[in-house]
């Protein structure tokens, strides 16, 4: 009986990380059935995949910002740039795909700089640099292109945003193995790391997960990865943007989580003046903060370009709001100080699966948005009831 | 009618898992100035929550009997109409509204819904000459000081026609002198016919000015005392909050001092808004191995100031003098800085300055030496929860685990939580600026000791404090502050209450 007690008293205090994957799961299972099964039909799922990759790069960086308690208006803007200028390098000055690729990296780095110097060391509100920036970056595109799209861009370029893994049996066998076997192996990683980080917590003495949620949860998780695995390898394999994304989801969670610079980012957010007083360069951490997401708007702006083999002017326009709005329906806090890596991922599932069910039902664009700002308000009023509710029974 | 304004009768208050209050009583007659007592958690804070409506009526069991009848108050303006009017320890006005303004918020004066700006003026005018406040009422909230912010919350309960009005901790932020001027008003509205009910742990403070006394512990009632009729000693409140007997308030210590380790000259600070007012003068002091140095001075002295600017140039603008440690000059013009070279500083404010309180102990306790528990910018999680059980245990935070949030331990922990993180960075000079604010008696004891067992290591020690008695009873040494200048240093076989207050009130020839 106790246990029992202490189980449902552990699910409650994890109320919000579990609510978020269970509205996730009732989502999908809802358009599953509203659309007669085609949402989760192998190609829907590549699809749904491939066309939130961007926004689901552009919520790695924003949810970190939040964090600190700042927020970045110009990432659709950014990312636009940065298309237009590889573009521009790959078409004007003859660079090969992958120079073009590093050079809008190097760009979007560039253009953090410039935005975390403001934001850093002048002192102004990431909300007004940002907002600038979202005018300053959108007018530079069209000034880089004046009127005109640029396209096509070659086939390795384009193979980030819209290609997939190669099949060495050239498409003849029912499962594809490269995907089979990529979706095992980040099984077992997952697995194993969990029961590793387990172990060690329990022999310390800190574990307060009851072995059998643990269970639950990471089967469940198997499951997932291995029936996206299944649906991927019956369709056209592992999209390569996939890979690049679980690849974020990793390093970033494990730098949230493990390194100084996550922690300093936490600390910031958290208590501007107490990490002050820490000793913790808290306008370094927030410069780094912005060339960060600068890059990982560079990123996002090559994976669209080269999935719609052109960049123009109106590219990326309003991402930034699906990449806020993808960290606060994944629990991050306004005030800053709270907020993960997979949340904000979660978030943006939330955000790609209503779309696209949407879609496919044929639900107009009017009653989508409605639908996704409703979605956006609960989850923020979910989040703001339940610390009151926490704050009031712990008076 | 009765002779009691309020009585609370067996009021029993649940939380998930606890029993906050369990049959507690309370009687306060009419006209009389109550104290309540009781450590942190005692139930002091719940206890006036469930009075004012904070807790709603059916969320707790026993009945609250006020004038003349049982009351059922929803919520806070239920009492409020009732002429219940709660004063909290964090204030509650705005800073960037005038003082009439912050009176009249919520209960405007108004014409047709059009605020009526003479009449607001006039009567806060009127209302602040009841509470011995000069200033203009149109002066903002920020221009003022917290003891006048105080003032200006009781004339707000004053025109909310108040009967009985609650302080819970009114001069916890205040200096002696603005201390000593409330305890005065609180006679004189006693004059007026308003009961009040204070909260406090200061003890003197209590014996100055209540009739009577209720002490809670745990939850439940211990005793009620009168301080009229009976003489009541200080030790005798502490045996009931505490339930036994503390020998003495201060730890022994035996000190023994050792080579100087930090030295201060010249230092002279800037305001950093008003670049040519001196906030701190010429200051000069020093601190040895295994001393303890006492920083007494009133508010605004500077003595937070001093201690800031030292500190990486935390505070001020136009810094100038220099900083030795072991004799040899260092840098310290960053945070960074002085930690590397060894000084640490626990701020006043824990909850603004030194705690994030969405984290957990473990990561407080971390925050100023990362880098101790971190290889290549990565950090040693499993190392991180050895080291912060250690502190847990031997400076006895009361937690279930190092994995719990800071923001919901009492002041006592959370400030063992703040001396934790800086034990861990391990420096050789530690600022403590007020470390026992807010806190109770018995964890006070706790943290004596711990500057105790840090002095007898070695370390230098100094202490700022607004309580003389506790300077006196924990340093070796003691400098005096008064309007940024050091103007006086006493060892503790010289010292007493009446020469520092001397040095500290003395004024610039």
């Amino acid at each position: 009986m106790a246990s029992i007690n202490e189980a449902i008293g552990f699910l409650a205090s994890r109320l919000r990380q579990i609510g978020i994957f269970i509205a996730l799961l009732v989502i999908v299972i809802l358009f599953q059935v509203l659309t007669g099964g085609a949402l989760l039909q192998p190609n829907n799922v590549s699809n749904i995949i491939v066309q939130n990759s961007y926004i689901l790069i552009l919520a790695i960086g924003m949810v970190m910002v939040i964090i600190a308690g700042h927020i970045d208006l110009s990432v659709g803007s950014v990312a636009a740039f940065v298309g237009a200028m590889t573009g521009v390098m790959i078409q004007s000055w003859d660079f090969p795909w992958w120079a073009a690729i590093l050079g809008g990296l190097v760009v979007g780095a560039l253009v953090g700089a410039w935005q975390g110097y403001w934001i850093a060391f002048v002192r102004i509100p990431a909300f007004i640099v940002t907002l600038a920036g979202m005018l300053i970056f959108r007018g530079l595109t069209q000034i880089v292109l004046g009127s005109r799209q640029i396209t096509p861009f070659p086939t390795e370029y384009r193979a980030l945003g819209g290609g997939f893994l190669p099949d060495p049996s050239g498409g003849t066998s029912y499962l594809e193995w490269v995907t089979v076997g990529l979706g095992v192996l980040a099984t077992l990683f997952l697995v194993v790391g969990q029961m590793r980080q387990r172990a060690a917590r329990v022999k310390l003495n800190v574990e307060d997960e009851p072995l059998a949620w643990f269970i639950t949860k990471l089967a469940f998780m198997a499951v997932l990865i291995l029936g996206v695995t299944y649906l991927l390898s019956s369709f056209r394999g592992t999209p390569i943007v996939l890979v690049v994304l679980g690849a974020l989801v990793v390093v970033y969670s494990a730098v949230m989580n493990r390194s100084v610079f996550g922690r300093h980012i936490y600390a910031i957010g958290g208590n501007l003046h107490a990490a002050e007083l820490s000793g913790i360069k808290t306008k370094w951490v927030d410069f780094y903060l912005f060339v960060n997401i600068g890059v990982l708007s560079a990123l996002a702006g090559i994976v669209f370009t080269g999935r719609l083999n052109s960049a123009g002017p109106g590219a990326g326009n309003l991402f930034e709001l699906d990449a806020i709005a993808a960290a606060f329906i994944g629990g991050a806090a306004v005030q800053g100080g709270i907020g993960t890596i997979t949340g904000a991922i979660t978030g943006g599932l939330i955000m790609g699966v209503l779309n696209n069910g949407m879609s496919l039902m044929g639900v107009g664009t009017d009653y989508q948005q409605f639908i996704k700002g409703m979605v956006l308000l609960i989850a923020v009023a979910f989040d703001v009831m339940n610390k009151r509710r926490a704050a009031r029974s712990s008076k | 009618m009765n002779q009691n304004i309020l009585e609370m009768r067996d009021i029993t208050k649940t939380f998930p898992g606890v029993k906050a209050l369990q049959n507690v009583n309370l009687s306060v007659a009419r006209g009389e100035i109550h104290a309540i007592c009781g450590e942190n958690g005692a139930g002091k804070s719940t206890l006036m929550n469930v009075l004012s409506g904070v807790y709603p009526h059916g969320s707790y069991e026993g009945d609250i009997v006020f004038e003349d009848g049982v009351v059922t108050f929803g919520d806070i303006r239920d009492s409020e109409r009732s002429g219940i009017v709660i004063i909290h320890q964090e204030l509650a006005l705005s800073p960037y509204l005038s003082i009439a303004e912050n009176i009249f918020l919520g209960n405007e004066q108004q014409k047709n819904g059009w605020i009526d700006w003479q009449k607001t003026n006039l009567e806060a005018a009127k209302l602040l000459a009841r509470v011995g406040l000069k200033d203009n009422p149109v002066t903002k909230i920020s221009d003022i000081g917290v003891g006048k912010q105080q003032l200006v919350e009781i004339a707000k309960a004053l025109s909310k026609e108040v009967k009985l009005l609650i302080l819970d901790e009114p001069t916890a932020a205040l200096n002696d002198e603005d201390s000593a001027h409330l305890l005065d008003l609180m006679r004189h509205l006693k004059e007026q016919g308003i009961t009040s009910i204070i909260i406090s742990h200061k003890l003197n403070e209590i014996k100055a000015i209540a009739d009577s006394v209720t002490i809670l512990r745990d939850g439940r009632t211990i005793e009620t005392l009168d301080l009229k009729t009976q003489a009541v000693s200080e030790e005798r409140i502490i045996k009931g909050m505490v339930g036994r007997d503390l020998e003495s308030r201060y730890p022994d210590r035996t000190p023994k001092i050792g080579d100087e380790i930090l030295r201060i000259e010249d230092w002279t600070v800037h305001h950093p808004q008003e670049s040519s007012r001196v906030v701190i003068d010429n200051a000069h002091l020093n601190v040895r191995a295994g001393e303890v140095v006492g920083i007494a001075g009133l508010m605004g002295a500077g003595r937070t100031e001093l201690a800031m600017s030292v500190f990486g140039r935390s505070y001020g603008a136009g810094i100038s003098g220099r900083v030795y440690m072991h004799g040899k000059e260092v840098k310290t013009h960053t945070v960074r800085q002085a930690i590397d070279h060894g000084i640490a500083y626990a701020t006043e404010d824990r909850k603004k300055y030194g705690l994030n309180l969405l984290e957990d102990i473990k990561r407080n306790i971390s925050a100023a030496a990362l880098g101790k528990l971190a290889k290549n910018g990565w950090v040693d999680g499993g190392k991180e929860i050895v080291v912060a059980d250690e502190y847990r245990k031997s400076m006895n935070i009361k937690a279930p685990s190092v994995s719990s949030l800071t923001g919901k331990l009492s002041g006592g922990n959370q400030q063992k939580v703040v001396l934790s993180k800086w034990m861990f960075a391990d420096p050789e000079v530690l600022i403590l600026d007020e470390p026992t604010r807010g806190i109770d008696v018995g964890a006070k004891y706790e943290i004596y000791t711990i500057i105790n067992k840090l002095a007898a290591q070695g370390k230098a020690i100094i202490v700022i404090s607004s309580e003389l008695p506790e300077l006196l009873g924990i340093c070796d040494r003691i400098y005096a502050l008064s309007a940024g200048r050091i103007t006086g240093e006493v060892a503790i076989k010289d010292a007493n209450p009446e020469i520092l207050m001397q040095y500290m009130t003395q004024e610039k020839e």
